[in-house]
């Protein structure tokens, strides 16, 4: 299932994120996924993928944008960033991406080894 | 030490004033200091001052420190010797030397004089004492000095009186009257500022300087000063006195030339100069207001500047090609701060010129244009001059005018002000939204991008509110030199399908695409640029109606859960007041929901409703519930309010009821989604307390009927709309609304607001084709908007049928929400 290619899946931490119904098709959802925000975008593709739930520029819910092709839009100033590697994509900010895998429409967010939501106590929401 | 240095040149300067000391500047940048000894005597003992700003010292408004140009500081550090306060009064040509007041003799290479003018001093009595000094109460206004002794002088005095209308007799009334006097100003001429100004013009200037408190007296000739140690008036040649206790004396000016043709310099008016700035004597130069270049004598500083240039270039041998080849005199000029620019000729001869006018005396405005063969041959701008830089640079360069004149004028979508990006400093902040500069915009075109879109792209100038998009465009294209590149995608309707909105409805029609996936599957190998989704949407809406396959990913987020997000990822929630009447049942829930809910502010609306401000996004549903009310549709491209003022119920001037009116025409159009948003008002009267005219579609109670005015704008733009007809009855307005809405609803660009599509079109157009019915269309609009009005649905009901599961689900606790937003089963 898509991962993203920056992260090595031996050394993730794959925490639940909940099922696969709760994203609306073509629309992302902000999950709390250990003690974290992700924002989880479910494409019409098929493909799905996880960035940090907050925008890098004002803070905005990037779960609540439009998404398509590989990009996501910040719905309070149109800010667009990569679905991929949360690039920024007309900006010099960048949010931070993680894999993601869908098993028996269950969803899993990888999480680099050591950096695991379990571990990190300033991570949380 | 052993090397001899090829000896400096000396250079002397007669006249320490602005073109004497803008001179030597030039020369310096010209590396002139390893060329020349340069000495510069001025008769007044001060460093280099600006003269212009004379008027401000005068009125108070700017303090004599801030007007230095160049300290006496400023010589010493640039190795200028200056002889401040030292009069030169011979030339001594065969031994190339001059002579001054301090005794001494200076030896010369070459020499500059300028030495500027003098006040000249018509032939009235009784203005001197026997040793020729002026009487006390006596002033001319040409220096520093000047300035001080009137400024003193005005302390013990009551009442002024200024001889000359002309732009200095003025701006040394303004000065007076700032000291508190009572001013009059004498004229000998039949209008003020002859020498600008057409005698509209004048008249105009003059109502709006009397209304300062200043009073004109024209066409009158002064025959002497009265009184005997004190000045106590004037006497006129038509017998009239005017009391006043001092006068200040502005009849023009006399050039400086005596030093010229004492000493055998060619001078006629004044010091004869060739197109290299050099005297009749090659090694003497002449500039300013002391030197006559094609028999011109200028008397303004813009030509000067021109002059020092040339004179610079020669002197230095820079550049041996420079000629000054005269100027032609455009200038802006501030008259009392009334903003003035003035060019070429004012009076047109009937005969071979055109003449635009235009004039509001009420408002102090006023604009000529003198045409001759298409390009201009002068012109006033009185009050308003906003327009002047792109016309003072087509009449300096002779360029040719646009067909259309009006535009010139005023601010019609007029030619581009080339001069003015050209004079706007780097700085200047083009786009508010993102704090672009222009000098970011024309770095990111000099990098390379050449089209508006890419710069947009790379910037977010014009990303924001998209107020400023023109003036980027424009911005573009000037930095480009013209040679923009045509970004076809700008035609497109949405970024990625290469089709324009026309071919684009024809290919949604032929292959009969119902959703916006559908589009992007069949027209852009399913690549869904998400930019584009909103945008198709709501053509597929307009295109399909009830047949339109919803795609909810397709809407931005406030259409999704119906409400505006806000800067924190909360909601705001506006429900509908129709007409902005409201009920004190209503008002209490409104209450009880808000707190109930914790809102962080509830707030009277621009729009006469009601805006709770800060929900959850989980609680949107129940609050929803509570309150009761429909949705206020404060969040999309829809119809959003009627506004209304009290009308025929309560006003003692209502001529129609505007209230009723104001709630019928909410309860048909409400919901009806558009290109942009739609905003609607009713007034009784045409006071058009609820500003009717300045809104997207607009009614106003006149004796037996209403007016409709649409395309009004008061928002980013401001805009009065235009009339579309005037009616009789409620039903006939709500017709022709209805009739508008749909054909703005098929025919806008996405995001196009009325008062740009009205703009567009014309409304001769849209009368044409609403009122005369010129395309045969109007019956069949009526039947879709009622279509549109028919197939209305309050968004809000989703409150107990959410369209899908999670569409109101907290942030981050997704999981624990699945299938609890039946609001009314579950609080
Ligand atoms: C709430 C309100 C301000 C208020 O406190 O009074 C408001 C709030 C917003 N206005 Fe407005 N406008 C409000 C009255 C107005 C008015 C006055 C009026 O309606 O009588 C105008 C000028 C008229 C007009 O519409 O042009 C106005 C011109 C704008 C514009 C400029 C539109 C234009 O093309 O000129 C925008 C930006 C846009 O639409 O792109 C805008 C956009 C906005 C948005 C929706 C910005 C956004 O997308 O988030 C603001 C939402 C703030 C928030 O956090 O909820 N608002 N806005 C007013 C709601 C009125 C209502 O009851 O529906
Ligand atoms: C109050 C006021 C307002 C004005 N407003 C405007 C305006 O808004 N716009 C505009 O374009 N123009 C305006 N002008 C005109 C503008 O100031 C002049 O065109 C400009 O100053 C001329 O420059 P100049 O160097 O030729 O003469 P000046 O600036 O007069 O300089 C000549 C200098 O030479 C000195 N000098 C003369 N003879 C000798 C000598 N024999 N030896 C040594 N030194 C000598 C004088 O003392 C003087 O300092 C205004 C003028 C005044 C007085
Ligand atoms: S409410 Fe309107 S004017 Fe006020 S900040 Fe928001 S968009 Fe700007
Ligand atoms: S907060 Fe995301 S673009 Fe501004």
């Amino acid at each position: 299932m898509p991962s993203t290619d920056s992260h090595g899946k031996e050394e993730s931490v794959w925490v639940p994120a909940g099922t696969i119904e709760q994203i609306p098709v073509g629309q992302g959802r902000c999950v709390l996924t250990g003690a974290r925000q992700i924002a989880l975008f479910r494409l019409r593709s098929g493909e799905v993928y996880a960035l940090d739930a907050v925008c890098p520029h004002r803070g905005g819910p990037l779960a609540e944008g439009l998404v398509g092709r590989e990009t996501v839009i910040c719905p309070l100033h149109a800010f667009k960033f990569s679905l991929r590697d949360g690039r920024g994509l007309d900006n010099d900010f960048s949010v931070k991406s993680y894999p993601v895998e869908l098993r028996d429409g269950n969803l899993f967010v990888g999480f680099p080894a050591g950096d695991g939501p379990h571990t990190v106590a300033d991570g949380g929401a | 030490m052993g090397r001899t240095e090829a000896r400096k040149r000396k250079l002397l300067v007669i006249g320490n004033g602005m073109a004497g000391a803008r001179t030597v500047e030039e020369i310096l940048a010209r590396g002139g200091a390893e060329q020349f000894d340069i000495t510069v005597f001025g008769e007044e003992p001060y460093g280099n001052y600006n003269r212009i700003l004379l008027s401000n010292v005068l009125s108070g408004t700017q303090d004599p420190s801030e007007i230095f140009l160049n300290s006496l500081n400023w010589y010493a550090e640039k190795g200028i010797e200056l002889r401040a306060g030292v009069r030169a009064d011979v030339i001594a040509r065969p031994h190339k030397a001059i002579h001054c007041d301090d005794g001494n003799w200076y030896q010369y290479d070459n020499l500059i004089i300028a030495t500027g003018s003098r006040p000249s001093i018509p032939p009235i009595a009784a203005l001197r004492r026997a040793n020729g000094e002026f009487r006390p109460g006596i002033f001319v206004f040409r220096t520093l000095d000047d300035c001080h002794k009137i400024a003193e002088y005005a302390a013990k005095c009551r009442r002024a009186a200024v001889i000359g209308g002309g732009l200095l007799g003025l701006e040394a009334a303004r000065g007076l009257l700032n000291h508190g006097l009572a001013v009059h100003v004498v004229h000998l001429m039949g209008h003020l500022m002859e020498q600008q100004l057409d005698p509209q013009a004048a008249a105009i200037l003059r109502r709006t300087i009397e209304a300062m408190g200043i009073q004109v007296h024209l066409k009158k000739l002064t025959k002497a000063a009265l009184g005997d140690d004190q000045v106590t008036g004037l006497a006129f040649e038509d017998g009239a006195t005017l009391d006043c206790d001092m006068i200040v004396v502005a009849t023009g000016i006399t050039p400086n030339a005596e030093i010229g043709s004492r000493w055998g310099l060619v001078t006629e008016r004044a010091i004869v100069v060739d197109d290299h700035m050099r005297t009749s004597d090659p090694e003497i130069y002449a500039v300013g207001e002391c030197a006559q270049h094609r028999g011109r004598v200028y008397g303004l500083v813009a030509p000067l500047w021109e002059q020092t240039k040339v004179l610079a270039d020669q002197i230095t041998g820079t550049n041996p090609d420079a000629t000054y080849q005269g100027s032609k005199l455009a200038t802006k000029l501030k008259v009392m701060g009334v903003e003035l620019v003035s060019m070429g000729v004012v009076e047109p001869d009937r005969e071979n010129e055109d003449v635009v006018q235009f004039m509001e005396p009420r408002r102090g405005i006023y604009k000529k244009l003198v045409i001759r063969d298409g390009r201009l041959a002068g012109g006033i701008m009185l009050g308003d001059v906003s327009k002047a830089a792109y016309l003072m640079q087509a009449f300096d360069r002779d360029i040719r005018l646009p067909d259309e004149w009006l535009s010139l004028l005023f601010d019609t979508g007029a030619p581009t002000a080339e001069v003015t990006f050209a004079e706007m400093p780097d700085s200047v902040q083009i786009c508010n939204c993102n704090g672009v500069s222009k000098g970011t915009i024309v770095r990111c075109v000099g990098g390379g991008k050449r089209s508006l879109k890419s710069v947009m792209e790379t910037t977010r100038a014009g990303t924001g509110c998209g107020s400023c998009k023109t003036l980027v465009g424009e911005l573009v294209e000037w930095a480009c030199g013209g040679r923009v590149e045509d970004d076809p995608s700008v035609h497109y309707y949405v970024p990625d399908i290469p089709l324009t909105k026309t071919e684009l409805v024809k290919a949604v029609r032929d292959r009969s695409l119902k959703s916006v996936s559908a589009v992007y599957q069949a027209l852009a190998d399913g690549k869904d640029e998400p930019a584009g989704k909103p945008g198709l949407a709501s053509l597929l809406k307009i295109i399909w109606g009830d047949e339109y396959q919803d795609e909810r990913d397709a809407r931005f987020i406030n259409d999704r859960v119906h409400a505006n997000i806000q800067n924190d990822g909360t909601f705001s929630v506006v429900p509908r007041i129709y007409g902005g009447v409201t009920s004190p049942a209503e008002l209490r829930r409104i209450a009880d929901v808000a707190e109930k809910y914790h809102a962080r502010m509830v707030k009277i609306t621009g729009g006469q409703r009601i805006d709770i401000l800060g929900i959850r996004k989980q609680d949107l549903p129940y609050v929803w519930r509570d309150l009761g009310m429909p949705s206020g549709h404060a969040y999309t491209k829809a119809f959003r309010t009627c506004k209304t003022c009290v009308g025929t119920d309560f006003c003692r001037y209502g001529l129609g009821d505007s209230v009723q009116l104001g709630i019928k025409i909410e309860k048909r159009f409400q919901g009806i989604e558009s290109p942009h948003k739609m905003k609607l008002a009713a007034s009784g009267c045409p006071r058009n307390c609820a500003e009717a005219t300045v809104k997207d579609l607009g009614a106003v109670a006149v004796e037996n009927g209403w007016q409709i005015y649409v395309g009004g704008a008061a928002g980013s733009t401001v805009r009065a709309g235009d009339l579309l007809a005037t009616v009789k009855t409620h039903e006939e307005v709500l017709t022709l609304m209805g009739r508008f809405i749909q054909y703005y609803r098929e025919n806008a660009r996405y995001a196009e607001r009325t008062y740009s599509f009205v703009q567009r079109l014309g409304i001769e157009r849209v009368r044409a084709i609403l009122i005369e019915d010129c395309e045969g269309e109007v019956a069949r609009l009526d039947r879709e908007v009622e279509a549109a009005v028919a197939a209305y649905r309050d968004p809000w009901l989703e409150r107990s049928k959410p369209y899908e599961p999670t569409q109101f689900a907290e942030a981050g606790r997704v999981e624990n929400h699945a299938g609890e937003f039946a609001a009314d089963a579950v609080h």
